[in-house]
């Protein structure tokens, strides 16, 4: 009794000796990891302070001085701006549209992708490798590269960056409907190849239906992230708001006015479409989840 | 019995109506969409890009994009020949030397693929195409006096008096009154490994390796990583500053959004008017769009990697913020509660409460945020003047370096590949079973 007593208090420590050694290592090596990511933050830090035109400590006290004389010049000259927000206001008109029909193709060529790439769909199974490598370029390739190649040829305006926008969303969104399209059931899928339809009437038909709130969803957020990509490749000479504000940034100190009106039209899109869209994503999936109560 | 008899007409008014609804849905939605299609092909003018459009540009972008040109000029007043590839000081042959095609002398001979000879004489030019004839040329202080073989010239010939261009498969030959210039075009991207002024260039694969093996690998290193026709060591330092302003940005965003989304979380702040507070900064600072960010960091700090660093962080820290609070939202209460019946304090409980059930979220969330802002920093880069996107839209404005814009086109995918896949390595080694539940 008391050897088995003093036998099992003997395994209770070293069981606890144990769990200590493996919590300490544990510790360690977090530590270590912690170390490294510290090191790397503040390494990294001062690389980009030292290659960057002006230093950090000098720098982060002006930060306010260029919105202070937008706002400055905004103000004194007030009476202009609802004037210089019309003006502009088909310029993020042309914004908007380039975000909307480059996610429109988007949802297009992506849903085309994802069924063509997804495992019980394809339509051709030995080439879902293929097809899946091939949204993967399709999201690497930074819509820069494309919008810039596409200005050379085509010349500067709202197209190329369409293009070079809608060509990035399919392969984003191919990715994602392609992980929906996984959780669809492939019953109504098997019912109508049975009654002998061809393969896009049972995507349709079949798949279709089950996925659509998903991949509107989906596209909702794309929208919303396009039309910043859209604004920032303006930027670059792809027409719209963002080409207006490099003309309006261009006439310098004395004229920010017109940058003060582009910021605003700017932020408030952003704002209102990010909030639009996440009322609407709430909906669809909580829509989703009471109907899927009901049943 | 006599209930579902009398429902019956109703009911089926009922599905009529709903069968009416969806065949409208169906229909309308797919037309809708068209319209809206047709209306931005007028909106974004494509009648008219289609007219502006020069197709002349992508050929040569893409002809460009795999093969060099190498220039065989010949200075008409002093009659010295030089030989450059893509025609860059950079890329000249040496005083005396060309490739194998050309033959340097009294008369420079050029013999192009598919028969063709360009002759250089001491003051006249000649070009024998095969299939059509010779061309011959005096260019002088006349112009360039050019006599052709027939009468009618082919489409492929340009002539004035004072110019004569003549473009075929193999080459393209222009004749000035000071300049006879010969590009031949090539496959292959010229120099990539080794410039002329190389001791290496132009000595095979194999030859190199013995020779590196023999104590020379320090000095082809070199040779190779200081190109200056590549910029190998540029290149490299630019991927690295656009890795380094997507880590900066992502992680530093996370660092300043994970306290402020306490703030923000309902189950973690009471007080109504500090969440809201925080709420309303996080919206702010997602929607100053980062476009607006790096053009008010750049006034402050001025291009360079740390303001496309900067530029990323702030927008990711309303991101982050949303997102972060979001999760924390959704803990596990009882964790907590076990924790404070044990006696724990506020601190040991959020470190052993709360951090445990978020931190994996958060993670994976943090390490798709830096795959995705590797991108981002690609195009921020451009604005802001640093790392591969600066390289990139520098070549691009030139309009003749394609090849040099292919290989950073290659080279931007190769890192997000690589980002892609080592955020997802590094997602899988720190969240232990997350794959299961993906």
């Amino acid at each position: 009794m008391a050897d088995t007593s003093g036998m099992s208090g003997g395994r209770v420590a070293a069981v606890r000796d144990d769990y200590m050694e493996l919590t300490r290592r544990k510790r360690l090596y977090s530590g270590i990891l912690l170390a490294v990511f510290v090191a790397l933050m503040v390494s990294g830090f001062m690389v980009a302070d030292a290659r960057n035109a002006g230093g950090f400590w000098d720098g982060w006290t002006n930060v306010l001085d260029f919105p202070r004389v937008v706002v400055a010049e905004a103000a004194e000259k007030a009476g202009e701006l609802p004037g210089h927000l019309i003006a502009f206001f088909p310029a993020l008109i042309e914004t908007i549209n380039i975000a909307a029909v480059s996610t429109l193709f988007g949802v297009l060529g992506g849903a085309l992708l994802s069924m063509l790439s997804t495992r019980g769909l394809a339509r051709w199974p030995r080439l879902i490798p293929l097809f899946r490598r091939m949204m993967d370029v399709m999201r690497a390739i930074p819509e820069i590269v494309i919008a810039l190649v596409l200005i050379f040829v085509l010349g500067g305006g709202p197209v190329p960056a369409m293009i070079a926008i809608a060509f990035h969303t399919v392969g984003a969104l191919g990715k994602l409907f392609s992980e929906v399209n996984e959780n669809a059931s492939l019953k109504p899928v098997e019912g109508l190849a049975s009654v002998g339809a061809t393969w896009t009437q049972r995507m349709v038909l079949g798949v279709m239906p089950q996925v659509a709130p998903n991949y509107l969803s989906y596209a909702l957020l794309r929208f919303e992230i396009n039309i910043r990509a859209s604004a920032i490749l303006g930027f670059v000479g792809a027409g719209g708001i963002g080409y207006e504000l490099k003309n309006a940034m261009s006439w310098g100190q004395g004229q920010y006015d017109e940058s003060a009106a582009i910021f605003l039209l700017l932020f408030a899109t952003i704002v209102t479409f990010d909030q639009v869209s996440s009322l609407a994503r709430d909906r669809l999936t909580h829509g989703r989840k009471s109907e899927m109560l009901h049943q | 019995m006599t209930m579902t008899a009398d429902n019956a007409p109703d009911l089926r008014a009922q599905a009529g109506r709903l069968f009416r609804r969806k065949r409208l849905t169906a229909f309308g939605i797919p037309l809708l969409v068209l319209v809206y299609l047709v209306y931005a092909v007028f909106a974004f003018d494509v009648p008219g890009l289609i007219r502006t459009a020069d197709p002349e540009n992508g050929r040569t972008l893409i002809r460009d994009s795999y093969s060099y040109k190498t220039h065989v000029s010949r200075d008409n007043r002093s009659g010295e020949v030089s030989v450059a590839i893509e025609g860059e000081r950079k890329g000249q042959y040496p005083d005396g030397t060309a490739p194998g095609w050309v033959a340097l002398g009294e008369t420079t001979v050029i013999t192009l693929d598919g028969g063709g000879i360009v002759t250089f004489g001491p003051d006249e030019v000649s070009y024998d195409i095969p299939g059509y004839g010779l061309v011959t040329a005096r260019p002088g202080n006349g112009g360039a006096n050019a006599t052709f073989p027939t009468e009618e010239l082919p489409e492929w010939i340009n002539a004035s008096k004072n110019r004569v261009a003549i473009t075929t498969d193999e080459a393209r030959l222009t004749i000035t009154r000071r300049k006879t210039e010969v590009f031949r075009y090539e496959t292959g991207w010229e120099l990539f490994f080794f410039t002329l002024d190389s001791p290496y260039h132009g000595v095979g694969p194999g030859e190199i390796a013995a020779r590196a093996m023999s104590g020379e690998l320090p000095a082809i290193w070199n040779d190779f990583w200081h190109n200056r026709m590549w910029r190998h060591a540029d290149v490299a330092w630019a991927l690295f500053e656009t890795v380094l302003m997507a880590f900066l940005g992502t992680f530093g965003a996370a660092l300043v959004a994970l306290p402020l989304a306490f703030l923000a979380a309902r189950n973690f702040t009471p007080l109504m008017i500090v969440q809201q507070v925080a709420r309303r900064f996080f919206d702010f600072f997602r929607g100053v769009d980062a476009l607006i960010w790096t053009i008010v960091l750049a006034r402050a700090f001025g291009p360079g990697p740390l303001t496309g660093a900067l530029a990323i962080l702030v927008t990711d820290t309303g991101s982050f913020g949303k997102m972060f609070s979001e999760a924390l939202e959704n803990v596990d209460g009882r964790q907590i509660e076990g924790l404070q019946s044990t006696g724990a304090k506020p601190v040991q409980r959020y470190r052993f409460g709360v951090i445990p059930q978020v931190t994996p979220v958060l993670l994976s969330q943090v390490l798709y945020f830096f795959e995705s802002n590797t991108r981002s920093a690609t195009v921020i880069g451009a604005i802001t003047g640093g790392g591969i996107g600066l390289l990139l839209t520098q070549a691009m404005i030139t309009q003749k370096d394609w090849e040099e814009v292919t290989y950073y086109i290659v080279l931007v995918v190769l890192m997000v590949f690589a980002m892609d896949w080592f955020s997802g390595w590094l997602r899988r080694r720190l969240i232990r079973g997350d794959d299961s539940g993906h």
